[in-house]
């Protein structure tokens, strides 16, 4: 896949991907020599895209609100309002588990293109109406209801038993399945269409971007709706994963998303970034957890700490890299 | 001549900005296969009336036709759809892109929905080599100079099946021989049937190249002239609205020139920065214009930035007001009244969403320091003070920034410096874009303010300009220092002279010679070492 990339991308601005690639690989090493082959099993890594497979979901869609130059606050909230919204529908009101994942998704879409209309044409700044969007939903996600919901669908827990099964009891549940789609379909829309090139346009200089003839009120906007529908889209996944609805459920998971954005080597100034990294930095993320949960005594907190000192690698990368000369 | 019907056509076009008329009634012609030159003095509307035309604006009165019909753009991609391409003033690109996708960015050729890369690479490549222009088309645009951008911008300018094609200053940061491919491809696209538009502030090439003229000032419609009528004379007082003689302005560095009673407060040493300059001796001396001679890339900004303590030196040594040690940071720099206005205005100096008053008086409170917060009515007087002593054109002190014309722009960072009533300024490029009259209105400032005792350290790619300005000239080139005129020497021949016959690898030794050549008439030199 990266070298076809290549082609049309000069070599120094593959280093972040490159090191957020090596990364993985090392810990993945680290891992293998401290657990053996339990760690390496095929078992191990497909769970990891099964565990991480709502946080993917949204780190695609923050990684194109980043490269944009703006920022996604309300994902978080939009994943806990949508699982215990679709619990409640199921559960108390029967509804078709279908009707609740259009209903669901149609909410994303339009919280999204609402947040990013404000942002456009009325020059709120992103963070201000993001943050908005994140109170307001989990708000709304309390009224909903205050209790978890425990979802018992037969239609949506039977979703659970699709998997592509690999010898010797590994699975790739469909929750892992959609997840590596999206992550195809980020990587294709960013490369291979105008709409993703349109975004690292604007995120690299919105006034020359308007001034090159592109589109940049219309690009703006859906990156929210986008990044907005994804975090739904999330939520059923969420939904699905822990088969409950919950309003309190993963309080500040917009700053692990956008920590997997920062790792997979993109710039929160805007401009620049790749998707494929932001996967990675998610996987990265996962293999922490996986790895500290291995070791057994070791309070889970430890995740947190190294994934601190990862971004602080990786900021401090990224301002080594963009120093050298420009003339 | 008339029977041809004009490609696109502004009929008593007014826009009106809060508080300024940008544009009154104006009328503008372009025929197709022909090249009309739009000239003006800064804030005569030119940009503003290109806006218009282009969509970026929408005029508040007034017609624009293209093709014999009435259109309404709302936005650039608008207009560039319709076949009117523009490449506007700064260099209007995305960084962080590569060079390919900026010529192809919004129009990237599709193939079975995915885009085809292969294609742009080598469209892009093609397109550059149109303007002699080999580069590597897929490493991103911030790695390339500012010319570069500038041949990257007008080649996506030449892209579109375009049947307008506006080049707003497409030559400012061009040397001679790249304006000439850019000239020779010009020419071919008028052949083929082309109207373009032309706005530059260089006469000379203004009259190469255009067939003919459209002329405004003041936001007014003062008319149009085929080029063979109108002698470059007649053009400027029509531009200017007054005559030629107010430029005679002959500066008092003739009769002062007894250097023997300028002090030099900042000395330095055998500075150099890897990448940057190599070593390089100078002095700057109290109520001197120094002035920096070399083409683009030959070091100059480098230095100036040095002296502030913008880039940190890797060798040498310097002393400033006696004491010696560098200057480590612009804060102090500013600290000891050093001033510095840099090369480009949109990108290190002005804050545009700040008014004017904001911008002129921020260096002046980094001075004063955090705490000793100056009233808004003191910042006004003196916002207001600059803004009439450099003839800033704005309805008010209140006005931001971004609003005002390129010219002005200027204007306001050489005010904020004048602002912080520095020692020594630093002017990198102050006249870059702006037209005659405002140059000569800066570079008058420059004398006066020296005539106060004020030490300028003054960067200019027209070496007329530096020589009319400078007591002293340091010659760079290829980022060495290779001499040091002064008094009669000083001259453009003579710097071109030096330029062209310094032998680069003796230059150590041609700098001393030169140096203690001009010290002679000096007294307090004698420290020159080598």
């Amino acid at each position: 896949m990266n070298l076809r990339l290549l082609q049309f991308k000069s070599l120094k601005s593959y280093i972040p991907l490159f090191s957020t690639i090596a990364v993985f690989f090392a810990i993945y090493a680290m891992g293998a020599v401290l657990y053996g082959l339990n760690f390496i099993s095929l078992r191990v890594f497909l769970n990891l895209f099964l565990d991480n497979a709502f946080v993917g979901v949204i780190a695609v869609g923050m990684t194109f609100v980043i490269i944009s130059g703006g920022i996604d606050l309300s994902v978080a909230s939009v994943v806990a309002f949508v699982c215990i919204l679709a619990a409640k529908l199921m559960e108390v009101y029967n509804m078709n588990p279908f009707i609740v994942m259009i209903i669901s998704l149609g909410f994303g879409a339009v919280l999204g293109t609402t947040m990013g209309s404000i942002i456009y044409f009325f020059k709120v700044p992103d963070f201000l109406v993001t943050l908005v969007g994140m109170f307001l939903c989990r708000g709304l996600a309390y009224m909903v209801d205050v209790r978890s919901i425990p979802i018992r669908n037969e239609t949506f827990v039977n979703l659970n038993t699709i998997a592509i099964r690999f010898p010797g009891g590994a699975r790739l549940p469909l929750v892992a399945i959609v997840f590596i789609v999206v992550w195809f379909m980020g990587i294709y829309l960013a490369h291979f269409t105008r709409f993703g090139r349109n975004i690292y346009a604007v995120g690299g200089d919105e006034k020359s971007a308007n001034l090159m003839g592109i589109p940049v009120a219309r690009t703006k906007i859906l990156v929210y709706t986008m990044s907005s529908t994804f975090a739904a889209l999330g939520g059923l996944l969420y939904a699905n994963y822990t088969l409950s609805g919950y309003a309190a459920a993963v309080l500040g998971l917009e700053l692990d998303a956008i920590a997997a954005v920062v790792i997979g080597g993109t710039l929160l100034t805007g401009g620049v970034g790749f998707v494929e990294g932001t996967m990675i930095g998610v996987l990265i993320l996962g293999l922490i957890q996986t790895l500290i949960s291995f070791q057994g005594t070791l309070s889970s907190w430890w995740t947190k700490i190294i994934i601190g000192l990862l971004i602080f690698w990786f900021i401090l990368l990224q301002r080594f890299l963009s120093r050298t000369p420009k003339k | 001549m008339n029977i041809i019907t004009p490609v696109l056509q502004a009929r008593n076009i007014s826009k009106i900005f809060p508080g300024v008329i940008a544009l009154n009634e104006v009328n503008f012609n372009l025929l197709p296969g022909e090249i009309h030159g739009l000239m003006g003095e800064n804030g005569a509307g030119k940009s503003t009336l290109i806006k218009c035309l282009t969509g970026v604006y929408s005029p508040d009165e007034g017609d624009v036709i293209y093709c014999d019909n009435r259109v309404f753009f709302s936005s650039p991609l608008e207009s560039s759809k319709a076949g009117i391409s523009t490449v506007y003033q700064e260099v209007n690109l995305i960084p962080t892109l590569s060079v390919a996708e900026n010529i192809c960015a919004g129009r990237q050729p599709l193939k079975k929905g995915i885009i085809n890369w292969t294609f742009i690479n080598a469209h892009a490549k093609e397109l550059l080599a149109m303007l002699d222009v080999d580069i590597d088309v897929s490493a991103s645009l911030s790695e390339y100079s500012t010319a570069i951008q500038q041949m990257v911008a007008i080649a996506r300018g030449l892209d579109l099946e375009a049947r307008v094609l506006i080049l707003d200053e497409p030559t400012s940061s061009l040397d001679e021989e790249e304006a000439r491919k850019l000239f020779a491809v010009i020419r071919k696209l008028k052949n083929d049937g082309m109207g373009i538009i032309f706005i530059s502030h260089f006469l000379d090439q203004v009259y190469e190249i255009c067939d003919r003229l459209t002329v405004l000032r003041n936001g007014e419609y003062i008319g149009e002239y085929e080029i063979g009528e109108l002698s470059k004379h007649e053009l400027i007082i029509k531009m200017l609205g007054k005559d030629l003689a107010q430029f005679e302005y002959r500066s008092s560095k003739n009769t002062v020139n007894k250097k023997s009673d300028k002090k030099t407060f900042y000395r330095v040493k055998g500075l150099s920065k890897r990448n940057g300059v190599l070593p390089f001796d100078l002095d700057l001396r109290e109520g001197e214009v120094l002035g920096l001679g070399g083409l683009l890339g030959s070091g100059r900004t480098e230095i100036a930035r040095l002296l502030f303590g913008i880039d940190k030196p890797t060798t040498g040594n310097a002393s400033v007001w006696g004491l010696s040690g560098f200057i480590k940071n612009p804060k102090q720099a500013v600290d000891k009244s050093f001033g510095f206005c840099p090369e480009d205005r949109k990108v290190e100096g002005l804050i545009p969403d700040l008014t004017i008053r904001e911008n002129i008086i921020l260096a002046l409170q980094v001075k004063h320091g955090l705490f000793k917060y100056l009233s808004v009515k003191k910042q006004k007087e003196i916002a207001d003070m600059y803004i009439k002593l450099l003839k800033i054109k704005t309805p008010s002190s209140e006005v931001s920034v971004s609003k005002l014309s390129g010219g002005n722009q200027q204007k306001v960072i050489v005010a904020r410096w004048l602002a912080a009533n520095p020692k020594f300024l630093i002017l990198d490029e102050p006249t870059r874009g702006i037209d005659v009259g405002a140059k000569v209105e800066i570079q008058k400032m420059i004398l006066e303010f020296k005539d106060q005792g004020m030490s300028i350290l003054f960067i200019s790619s027209e070496l007329d300009e530096v020589v009319r300005c400078s007591d002293r000239i340091a010659v760079l080139r290829d980022r060495h220092k290779i001499a040091e005129l002064c008094g009669d020497d000083i001259s453009s021949s003579t710097i071109m002279y030096t330029i062209a016959n310094a032998n680069t690898n003796a230059s150590a030794n041609t700098n001393a010679n030169v140096s203690v050549n001009c010290n002679s008439g000096g007294q307090n030199e004698a420290e020159v070492e080598s």
